[in-house]
């Protein structure tokens, strides 16, 4: 079996190579072309981002004043519809299991899959490729196939409907991933460091955490901010697995307060609740979106 | 691993989930599946949707992708747009959103009282006052299909850019000395270079339409009208968790699993057929 490596691209993440220079070379096609794709991408940012901002809009406005005007301003800064959703609704329940779940799951996950990666990169053992592709195909078949034995393995394990349980199970669905895209990382660190680790007398152990892990800083931050995003947004996983309302997570708990009351929907919660749901996501976006971008080609085209 | 074995074991079994009784039956599950109008038609919907979403999405991406990189001036450097970055940030966006938080915006959006009808009443278009969008069976499956491809275009597009930046600057400027223009250097130096990295976004954005599960939960619960929207992980949830019926319920992850490898084989044959490039390294 050849295992198939897009020979490891390092797109440097270089600042885009745009800029004001001299405009005397520009042709008149260029200026038509320029102009052509400057729409283009405009009008797709456009599509991006007002949905969003009406969502945000309309948070602020009670049900009246939705149903009264699309596009009219509300009347002020009106937090009522968020602390509905977040009090009455649930919403902030949710969002607490959220991070605890999330939190949790992360650290183990970061823990597990940098020192699962370290071994499997750099050592060669019996039954390390079976490991290997073990992994791989985890990475790969439909989480559909496996949720109902998983439901019976945490029934009797005696963590269903619990924030273990829920754990757990996050933790075995992001382990392939981040063990994935640590291993081509750990592979691209030099060798020499580690022999001359080992040199100075460092055992395997101090090795891995005082040399290989801070060399390894830059991957793992992309591979938890990418675990961080898809935990936050699993849906799935919870439906199946977590259904004590306690325990409802923050994607199910927004399921649930849609679907609960049918037309007679407290809209502005709603969208507010929406809000809460996206926002934490989106902040963490924005500050690491130059450490995500780069490592968008690294880690998913292996 | 052995969740997907033991799968696709009880999927040979008329288990019930609740009883210790399991009676092997071999396939009489998946023979009684296909004459189940609901599955068949989910079955269909997930199809429809594997075909579709991958190519829009990927061509619209590309096209994006092209412009934020190779759009600028036709003299000197090859270099993109002004303000390149600022649409790669905001094109992402969709991507780190929760799909369920996706899909119960748009589905407001696409209300009858939504930001869209709002919009075409405006341009004076009255006959879409009140038109629910996701209630009619000709407009729900399109609408969803538009929903799920703004929420993974962004992320192509950051893809392929990065694997346009990654082509040889060399041997833009060949291609522009031959007297190529833009049109014929995307077709015949970007898409033949960047080929493997379109067939690894085909791959993904194929399982990921199989998996519209969350979209389709949150815009259409229940279906959509007429069923005309549901896919098939609606239908085994249903099947598992509120029928009892496990058996039968993992026939259809068996089933689904099954279309997922067909599809990612089919991807690889194609390619392969039309002269892919092999450049696959051996670790």
């Amino acid at each position: 079996m050849t295992t198939k490596v897009a020979e490891t691209k390092h797109a440097k993440d270089t600042p885009p190579v745009a800029g004001p220079r001299k405009h005397k070379d520009s042709t008149g096609s260029d200026k038509v072309v320029g102009t052509v794709s400057h729409t283009a991408l405009i009008l797709w940012s456009l599509i991006v981002v007002l949905p969003l901002l009406w969502t945000l809009m309309t948070s602020f406005k009670s049900t009246e004043e939705i149903f009264a005007s699309t596009f009219a301003l509300p009347e002020g800064l009106n937090f009522a519809n968020y602390v509905n959703a977040w009090t009455t609704a649930g919403i902030g329940d949710y969002f607490l299991n959220s991070v605890i779940v999330v939190g949790s799951a992360l650290i183990i996950v970061m823990v597990l899959g940098s020192m699962c990666a370290y071994v499997l990169a750099r050592f060669t053992f019996r039954g390390s490729r079976a490991i290997y592709y073990l992994m791989l195909a985890g990475l790969t078949f439909p989480i559909f196939l496996a949720i109902v034995p998983l439901f019976f393995i945490l029934q009797n394990m005696g963590l269903l409907n619990t924030l273990p349980g829920l754990i757990i199970t996050y933790v075995a669905f992001a382990l392939p991933f981040t063990v994935f895209f640590l291993y081509s990382f750990f592979r691209t660190l030099p060798y020499e460091i580690g022999e001359a680790a080992a040199i100075d007398g460092a055992g395997d152990w101090r090795t891995f955490f005082q040399v290989m892990l801070p060399m390894a800083k830059p991957g793992i931050a992309s591979v938890a901010i990418f675990n961080f995003l898809g935990l936050w947004n699993q849906f799935l996983i919870p439906v199946a697995l977590n259904t004590n309302v306690d325990n409802y997570v923050l994607s199910q708990g927004l399921a649930r307060f849609a679907s609960q009351m049918g037309y007679a929907v407290d809209f502005g919660a709603l969208f507010a609740a929406v809000v809460i749901t996206v926002a934490p996501v989106l902040v963490v976006y924005v500050i690491f979106q130059r450490q995500l971008q780069g490592s968008v080609s690294q880690g998913t085209m292996k | 691993m052995s969740p997907f074995i033991q799968a696709f074991y009880y999927s040979m079994t008329d288990w019930s989930g609740f009883t210790p009784v399991m009676n092997f039956i071999g396939i009489d599950n998946y023979v009684r599946l296909f004459q189940d109008d609901t599955f068949v038609k989910s079955l269909g919907n997930n199809v429809v949707l594997v075909i579709v979403l991958p190519i829009v999405t990927i061509i619209l991406s590309l096209i994006l992708a092209t412009l934020v990189t190779v759009g600028g001036r036709s003299k000197g450097q090859i270099s993109g747009l002004k303000h390149a970055g600022f649409y790669r940030v905001v094109s992402f966006f969709p991507y780190v959103i929760p799909a369920i938080a996706i899909g119960l915006m748009w589905r407001q959006v696409f209300a009858p009282n939504g930001l869209v009808n709002g919009a075409l009443t405006g341009l004076g278009l009255d006959q879409f006052i009140n038109y629910a969008w996701l209630g009619e069976v000709a407009t729900a499956m399109p609408v969803s299909m538009f929903v799920i491809i703004w929420g993974f275009v962004g992320f192509y597009m950051v893809l392929f850019v990065a694997a346009i930046k990654g082509i040889p600057a060399e041997i833009y400027e060949a291609a522009r000395l031959d007297g190529a223009g833009r049109f014929r250097t995307a077709v015949s130096v970007t898409i033949p270079m960047i080929r493997d990295n379109v067939q690894t976004a085909y791959i993904y954005m194929g399982i990921l339409a199989l998996d519209a599960f969350v979209y389709m939960e949150a815009m259409n619960p229940g279906g959509g009208p007429a069923f005309s929207t549901i896919v098939m992980p609606q239908v085994l949830l249903d099947t598992a968790f509120s029928q009892g019926q496990f058996g039968r319920a993992s026939a259809m992850g068996v089933i689904l699993a099954l279309v997922t490898l067909t599809f990612a084989g089919l991807v690889f044959l194609i390619n392969s057929l039309t002269g892919g490039t092999k450049k696959d390294v051996r670790l």
